[in-house]
Formats: structure tokens, C-alpha cells, sequence
């Protein structure tokens, strides 16, 4: 995050803003990855005129920073009028997330017309084999790649997205070569998540601890392992004070039913916008008060963690085990992987970590690495 | 007397954050904060309103400043900004007008 970014986020923290919100236009999908968490089926999206509302009560409550996405959001007959919308008619800083097998010359073309500030693009292989293993689509790698390319002729900032699991753990380095080859920047995610209805089936797609280790150390991708890997101080009296994260602070998610909750992966409704004002929601939503009430200190097991200074617990995720002031086991096992400390909840459980953690990557060159870097 | 008129560049983002504007640039995503009389330029830069009358009836009126200085001052913020490619300028009326 640039200094002046972060002091325009500090300032909406202070203010109360929500300034940066992930809007997904719909859950269906031209693919069917094996790892997704999303229910396909239409039970009921806001119409363009429902969209273009929001965005109209978005842009008042001052959020800046608008993440579109989905399911494919191209798949949305309307997506260019809203997108169109968002960016011509209310000034958002926009970013896309797709698979882009629907993008050709044409969209990439209109993309650069309208601006955007980036698109990530999902990309799980170099191999086509393995790529279209995951999204269950024969030739959906070669029609991404292609898009990635019309997007880059474009001078459009592209991002390749790439989620770790069983299926693609080899090909990872591929990928960023690909990514290096082409000149667009490249992410991985090891982070599997639940299905929004609580299903953890799909859990069992992360790659394991042995794995995980290995992940950690690629100098290619956390920069000083040592650093990377060292044993932070557990959080002193300031750290735990400090925020969770920004969901519910700076920023939200709002599904294509109008559902807000605090992040895409943290499914705690605290309102619907066919019913209520979105700031109204973010202001006086008793849910999202109790989010934003949560500090370190007041976590159960996390406080007294040795690794309460540098863990990376998402309280979603830990919403998703059942408690939001509880562990997330996917970063107890993240801290385990890098440091071989057992974390307190580990302890606790006296059990053998699972699999799953969440990291960034280090950038490709020539471009930079986006925020949400190894942390 | 300075003929320049202004508009928005409709290809930035751009949001009020506690009366100072945040303005990515189209081109590169670089972030920009305007100060508070940047601001004023840039919520009145219509295309349509030379500066001069910008300066006049929202500058004047709002800061102790003598005109001819604040719309030397104004001139030089305009013209900054349009190096950025966040205002677009202009001796003419800019017809195709700024973003809403």
C-alpha cells in the first residue's frame, strides 16, 4: 500500500468510510472450478437498476475503491453498462475479477476505453492439462492466456491469480514464468474457502504441511526466507489493540442479492440493500458494530498466542470455524509452516495441523505487487 | 485577463474524502489528494465555466485572497493538474464537458 493510500485509509477509519468495497454482479459462472465456494445457481440477482442505485448510495457513503466480481462477471448481459456506470458516472477506482474466457480483442478494447485500474484473471497452470482439470472447461487455460494477452496489448494492468491446492502445488513457478514472460504481475493464494453454506468439503483441495514448508522457503516468492520464516515477538500492549483486519473497518462485500456482510470471506449478514440504505447499513448494522468492536486483546485464545504479533488470522475465516473472536485454523497452520512453533490454538487442540494458509507473492518484474503482499 | 477553461478528466476516479478529493490517474493508478481550494477547481471544472469566474465566485468568497493573485494561483494549480492528466484545459470551452 502507497504512504498516501494508507493515510487516506487511515483517515476513512477515523471517518467511519467504507472505502473500498468488493461487489459481486453474480454467482454464476462459465466455469465450474472444483474449489469454489459459490452456489451457481440465480436465486434472485439485483436488476441494473438495483446496481446502479447502490453505486449511486456507494459513492455518497464515499467508498473509492470497487471490486467487481463474481462468478463471471461477463457473463452479466449488462456488465458494461454498469461497469460503464461505476467508472463514467460515479468516478469509482474500479478493479475486475474474471476468468476473462469471455474477453476477446473487442472487450479488451473497451475495457481500455472505459478504464479500469486492474484485472485479475484466474490462472491455476502453465498446463493446460492441469488448468482446465480445475475450472472442469476444456481449452478454458488457452482462452484465459489469449484475453491476458489482448488485456496487456491494451496497456491494461493485469494481474494472474493463482490459487494453491493439490492439483496445481508443481506448477506455481510455471505460472509466475508465464506471468514474467507475458509482463503482467502474478499472485497465490493457498487460501481454500468453505462454501458460503458452511460446507468444508473443499477444505480437503489445500495443500499440506510438507508442501506448505516448501512454499515458505521459495526465495522466489517471500523475498528473505529467514525474515520471512523468523519468530516474531508475541503482540505487546499496542499490538493488542490493534485492528483485525479492514473488513467491517475500511471496507465490505455485498453479494449479487444485495446481502452486506463484512468481506467476501467472512458471511455474517448485517443487511440487504433492497431493504435499507447501504450506509445505513454500514453505520447502524448491530453485526457490523460487534465486528468493528474486536481488537486483539479480546480474542479467546489468539491474545495469549506466541504468535499474536505476526499472525495473519482472518476473522472470517474464523467466523467460518464458528466463532469470530475464536482461531482461524488456516493461519495457525500458516504460522506453524513458517516458524515450526505450534500456535495456541494448536496446542489446545493437541492435534496435527491441517493444511491451509494464505499468502501473496513477490513481484514478477516489471511491474509491482499488488497489495496484499506476504505478511 | 486568463481565458482558460477547465474539466474533469472523466477517466480518473475520484471521491470526496472528508472535503479533499482522492484522485487515481487513469493512466498509470497513481493516487493524488487535492487540498481543500484544489478541490473547489476540481468539483466546478465543468468544461463550461471559465476559471476566472471559478475563482471568483467560489475561491473569493471562501478565502481572504485578492482575485488577480488567487487566479494566478488557481493557474498554476490547473495547470499542474493537467500534467497529471487529472484536468483537462483549455483557452476554449471544453464541449465534450467533464465527468458528472
Amino acid at each position: 500500500m502507497s504512504d498516501l493510500l494508507f493515510e487516506m485509509t487511515e483517515k476513512a477509519l477515523a471517518k467511519n468510510i467504507p472505502l473500498s468495497v468488493q461487489l459481486d454482479l453474480t454467482y454464476r459462472c462459465n466455469e465450474r472450478c472444483v474449489h469454489c465456494y459459490l452456489d451457481h445457481e440465480d436465486h434472485g440477482e439485483m436488476t441494473t437498476a438495483e446496481i446502479k442505485q447502490l453505486l449511486d448510495e456507494m459513492a455518497e457513503a464515499g467508498v473509492f475503491i470497487l471490486t467487481l466480481s463474481g462468478g463471471e462477471i461477463f457473463v452479466r448481459k449488462d456488465f458494461f453498462e454498469i461497469l460503464e456506470y461505476a467508472r463514467l458516472e460515479r468516478q469509482f477506482c474500479v478493479k475486475l475479477k474474471t476468468n476473462a474466457i469471455m474477453i476477446r480483442e473487442l472487450e479488451a478494447a473497451r475495457l481500455r476505453e472505459i478504464g479500469v485500474e486492474s484485472i485479475q484473471i484466474s490462472i491455476y497452470s502453465y498446463r493446460p492439462e492441469v488448468h482446465d482439470a480445475i475450472t472442469l472447461v476444456p481449452g478454458s487455460l488457452k482462452r484465459s492466456l489469449d484475453a491476458v494477452r489482448f488485456l496487456k496489448s491494451q496497456g491494461l494492468r493485469v494481474i494472474l491469480g493463482n490459487v494453491l491446492m493439490v492439483q496445481n502445488m508443481q506448477d506455481y513457478q510455471g505460472v509466475r514464468a508465464l506471468a514474467e514472460e507475458i509482463g503482467v504481475e502474478c499472485t497465490l493464494d493457498p487460501t481454500i474457502t468453505p462454501m458460503m453454506d458452511g460446507d468444508r468439503s473443499v477444505l480437503k483441495l489445500g495443500v499440506n504441511q510438507n508442501a506448505l514448508r516448501e512454499v515458505f522457503r521459495d526465495k522466489a516468492l517471500v523475498g528473505d526466507v529467514e525474515e520471512f520464516c523468523a519468530i516474531a515477538e508475541p503482540a505487546d500492549e499496542n499490538g493488542l489493540l490493534a485492528l483485525p483486519c479492514s473488513a467491517g473497518h475500511t471496507s465490505c462485500y455485498v453479494s449479487p442479492y444485495g446481502d452486506v456482510y463484512p468481506c467476501v470471506q467472512f458471511p455474517l449478514p448485517t443487511g440487504n440493500v433492497r431493504q435499507q440504505r447501504f450506509f445505513d447499513i454500514w453505520r447502524d448494522s448491530e453485526r457490523m458494530k460487534e465486528v468493528r468492536s474486536i481488537r486483539l486483546k479480546d480474542l479467546t485464545t489468539c491474545s495469549s498466542c506466541s504468535h499474536s504479533g505476526s499472525c495473519t488470522r482472518c476473522p472470517g475465516l474464523a467466523f467460518m470455524e464458528g466463532n469470530m473472536r475464536g482461531p482461524s485454523s488456516q493461519d495457525c497452520e500458516k504460522s506453524f509452516a513458517r516458524t515450526g512453533i505450534p500456535s495456541a490454538n494448536m496446542l489446545a487442540k493437541k492435534r496435527a495441523p491441517a493444511n491451509l494458509v494464505q499468502i501473496g507473492v513477490a513481484p514478477v518484474s516489471p511491474v509491482t505487487q499488488p497489495s496484499g503482499a506476504i505478511a | 485577463m486568463s481565458n482558460l477553461y477547465v474539466a474533469r478528466n472523466p477517466r480518473v476516479a475520484a471521491r470526496s474524502l472528508d472535503g479533499e478529493m482522492m484522485i487515481m490517474s487513469g493512466s498509470d493508478s497513481t493516487l493524488f489528494t487535492l487540498n481543500k481550494t484544489a478541490t473547489i477547481i476540481w468539483q466546478s471544472a465543468d468544461g463550461a465555466t471559465p476559471l476566472e469566474q471559478i475563482v471568483r465566485q467560489k475561491i473569493c468568497t471562501e478565502y481572504q485572497v485578492e482575485a488577480s493573485e488567487a487566479l494566478r494561483d488557481a493557474e498554476s494549480v490547473a495547470r499542474n493538474l493537467a500534467s497529471h492528466g487529472i484536468l483537462q484545459i483549455s483557452e476554449q470551452p471544453i464541449l465534450h464537458g467533464a465527468a458528472k
